[in-house]
């Protein structure tokens, strides 16, 4: 009965409409209310369509990789899909480091491409480009649509891939002609993808066995990553619940900043390469790892072969490529964060597991004589800006406000991973997987188009900041208070960083030469530029940049010759971390010398 | 402990797998460039529609590598949108495994004779002859086919087609 109903209704749903309205209308039938993007010839029919329709926000970028960046912004910050629209050729060309970059840290985009009409694919024609080609190997997956009859269906298995199982960015690419013809328009609630079925739920066996090494263990850690973000708020919940019944300590990857809040005490704060002293310590010397959500990646590994070498090590993971990918697990599970943290925290209570508190409070101790060391501690400067004090300033002034933070790629993004305290999930958006200098900008748009009356700020390099520079004018455009908080080092002092330690201090382009007045540049765009030079002018020219209420550029010119550290040296372990300014000799072997 | 199935070991192995995939467009370059784009080896792939009526498509890939990038690969397989099922045929799962191949030899007198004698010997049919020249058929498993052509190689080897290996489970039910 019920069945004969629903396809009633969805019979009933069939509607006959343009190929732009149905881009229009099964982006409302899918909850949509904004757009990021920017037309050309091959999306005009979609452009009209939209012109034409009522309730939803379309947000004009200034470069489609913007467009990108800001729906992966707006995705991160809110949990739901981020979208765009632009056209083909080079506006899809232009899309593809965003989708790159959302690949890489799973965020949930659905890209709508144009394409030109059917009949001239394959013909060099103006603008044409294979979208799909090109986007294969960045996309979760992507369809072209030859048919008119097929856009509505295409349209809703796009945002089923992309919002469930591992998240992801898909690209639909729709000729012209297809979206001026006439067909059938079909509402979600039908459509099913042929094969795609993602495994949400967990072995129960495998839940109850990973409980009972979490009793029996005597040094363990919870090794935490994006995935708990993309699982949804009630994710970080239940690791906070987890973390109460066990006492277990907490690190996580960039990506998971927030999951787990950094004033609980037992946060270690991040792992890898710039991760904390004990986090990386704790990783090595654990003999229970408990990875929730996270994939092993080079960055946080160290060298594979001496990473954490006496631990078993239990992998929760909604996607089974994962396991066993770079390091060897013993206990693979696969299985939704959420579902599987739910099920791990019954078997517990069920159980009546405790954990070993005698070799846990021996575990602790250790962990405290590693926090002793005080990794991210800095020389302080009365002179200089040091870009950790402008940090804990910028962190100090604003943790009272509903703050979004941003980054863009270098140094300033590891200090900000460093030394802001995230106790919320959502609150941190920043380009792990492919390190995409120009990411935080526009991701600070999509994030505020989202949040209006939070405080969104990107913490940028002078050298990143340029390369997407032009959103401003985006920010402008739609009154979006953006703060770009700007430590300007006047180099790419990542690049000078590994060059000092790695190439006995060539610095081969690696300085920001001929910089723009940044204050007059913001100001040029219609924004609010400032600058500071000493420590004594940081505090109020925070405040003002949080009080204005229109987009800020706050130029803070720090300490040139700042390194981020503590550091793990490339093929390096994690027990081998330099933990400040390095004495002499060699800190990167040969066979490191050739990682990235 | 160790719960995975997968052997810590640094030998390349060999590898049959079968893909069942729908048949939409693209779907050949999306699995050839998943293998490509992660740097694992393909020895040979071959693909047709085997059910034009659920749209399904049978990929079969022969390809090496230590048993984690086998593992790797299976899973990297399994993870695109388009795939219903992959099997190795090499792992627990015995199949049968068989390739058709067309070898071309050239020569005359006691070589041309022997190059017939060899090619009964392998149950090789001669498709093309000519006074110079014999084109053979041969069906078998990967191996024997490797060894009839090593055995044609001074026998006068000019040319050689093969189709890649197509693979079956034994038994009465499906893969
Ligand atoms: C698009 C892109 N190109 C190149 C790089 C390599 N890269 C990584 S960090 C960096 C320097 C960044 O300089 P800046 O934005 O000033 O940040 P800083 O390290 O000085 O804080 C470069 C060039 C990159 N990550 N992204
Ligand atoms: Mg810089």
């Amino acid at each position: 009965m019920d069945k004969d109903n629903a396809l009633q209704q969805a019979a009933a749903a069939v509607e006959t409409m343009t190929g732009a309205q149905m881009v229009i209308r099964a982006l409302k039938d899918q909850g949509v209310t904004h757009i990021f993007g920017y037309p050309g010839g091959a999306v005009l029919p979609i452009y009209d369509a939209l012109f034409q329709a009522e309730g939803l926000i379309h947000v004009l970028v200034r470069h489609e990789q913007g467009a990108v960046h800001a729906a992966e912004g707006y995705a991160r910050s809110t949990g739901k899909p981020g979208v765009v629209l632009v056209t083909s050729g080079p506006g899809a060309t232009n899309a593809v480091t965003g989708l790159t970059d959302a690949l890489m840290d799973s965020i949930p985009l659905v890209v709508l491409t144009g394409q030109v009409p059917t009949h001239l694919i394959g013909t060099d024609a103006f603008q044409e480009c294979d979208t799909v080609g090109i986007t294969r190997p960045c996309t979760k997956h992507n369809w072209l649509v030859r048919d008119v009859n097929q856009l509505a269906r295409t349209m809703h298995e796009a945002f089923q891939i992309a919002t469930t199982g591992r998240p992801g960015p898909v690209v639909v690419d729709i000729p012209k002609d297809v979206q001026f013809q006439t067909g059938n328009y079909q509402g979600p609630a039908l459509v099913q993808h042929r094969t795609y079925r993602p495994r949400l739920d967990p072995d129960k066996a495998a839940v109850v066995r990973a409980v009972e090494l979490m009793a029996k263990a005597k040094r363990p850690v919870f090794y935490t990553g994006g995935g708990i973000i993309n699982s949804g708020p009630e994710a970080s919940q239940l690791l906070r619940e987890l973390v109460d019944l066990t006492g277990f300590p907490v690190t996580s990857t960039l990506m998971g900043l927030g999951a787990f809040p950094a004033s609980r005490p037992e946060w270690l704060g991040m792992l890898g390469m710039h991760g904390t002293f004990e986090a990386n310590n704790a990783m090595h010397d654990c003999d229970l790892m408990i990875c929730l959500g996270a994939r092993f990646d080079d960055r946080c590994t160290g060298r594979i072969s001496a990473f954490s070498p006496g631990s078993t090590k239990i992998h929760v993971d909604i996607d089974a490529s994962q396991f066993n990918k770079t390091v060897r697990v013993d206990l693979p599970i696969l299985g939704d964060a959420t579902r599987t943290m739910r099920e791990m925290i019954r078997f517990w209570k069920a159980g009546s597991h405790k954990p070993d508190k005698a070799a846990l409070s021996a575990w602790w101790k250790q962990i405290d004589t590693w926090r002793a060391k005080n990794s991210l501690a800095y020389k302080p400067s009365n002179t200089l800006i040091k870009p950790q004090y402008a940090l804990d300033r910028l962190y100090e002034l604003t943790k009272d406000r509903e703050t979004y933070v941003t980054t863009e790629v270098g140094q300033h993004q590891m200090w900000a991973a460093q030394r802001f305290k995230f106790d919320h999930p959502n609150r941190w958006m920043t380009s792990g997987g492919l390190g995409t200098m120009g990411y935080g900008l526009p991701a600070a748009v999509g994030v505020q188009m989202a949040h209006p009356d939070a405080l969104v700020i990107d913490i940028g390099g002078e050298a990143s900041v340029q390369m997407t520079m032009q959103e401003m004018s985006t920010a402008v455009q739609y009154e979006l208070p953006i703060k770009i908080f700007i430590l300007n080092n006047e180099y790419m002092g990542m690049v000078r960083q590994w060059q000092e330690l790695l190439h006995g201090g060539r610095y081969s382009h690696s300085y920001s030469e001929a910089l723009p007045d940044f204050v007059k540049l913001a100001e040029a765009y219609g924004c609010v530029g400032l600058k500071a030079d000493k420590p004594e002018e940081l505090d109020a020219g925070i405040l003002e940049m949080i009080n204005v209420k229109r987009p800020v550029l706050f130029d803070v010119r720090i300490d040139p010759a700042e390194n981020c550290f503590p550091m793990i040296p490339s093929g390096a372990a994690h027990n081998e971390m330099i933990l400040a300014e390095i004495d002499d000799g060699p800190v990167i072997t040969e066979a490191g010398k050739m990682l990235v | 402990m160790h719960d995975t199935k997968v052997k810590l070991s640094d030998v390349v192995e060999r590898h049959t797998l079968t893909v069942l995939v729908d048949n939409e467009a693209g779907v050949l370059a999306r699995v050839a460039g998943l293998i490509s784009g992660r740097g694992y080896n393909i020895e040979s792939l071959t693909v047709a529609e085997v059910d034009p009526t659920a749209r399904t498509s049978r990929i079969t890939i022969v390809t090496s590598g230590t048993p984690q990038v086998i593992e790797q690969i299976e899973a990297q397989l399994r993870r695109l949108v388009v795939t219903h099922k992959v099997t190795n045929w090499t792992g627990e799962q015995s199949g049968i495994e068989r390739e058709m191949a067309l070898v071309k030899v050239a020569g005359t007198g006691e070589k041309r004779v022997e190059a017939l004698r060899m090619a009964d010997a392998f149950r090789a049919r001669p498709v093309d002859t000519t006074q110079a020249s014999f084109v053979f058929e041969i069906t078998g498993s990967p191996g024997k086919i490797d060894s009839f052509i090593d055995l044609m190689r001074p026998l006068g080897l000019v040319d050689i087609a093969r189709t890649g290996v197509a693979a079956l489970n034994r038994g009465p039910e499906a893969m």
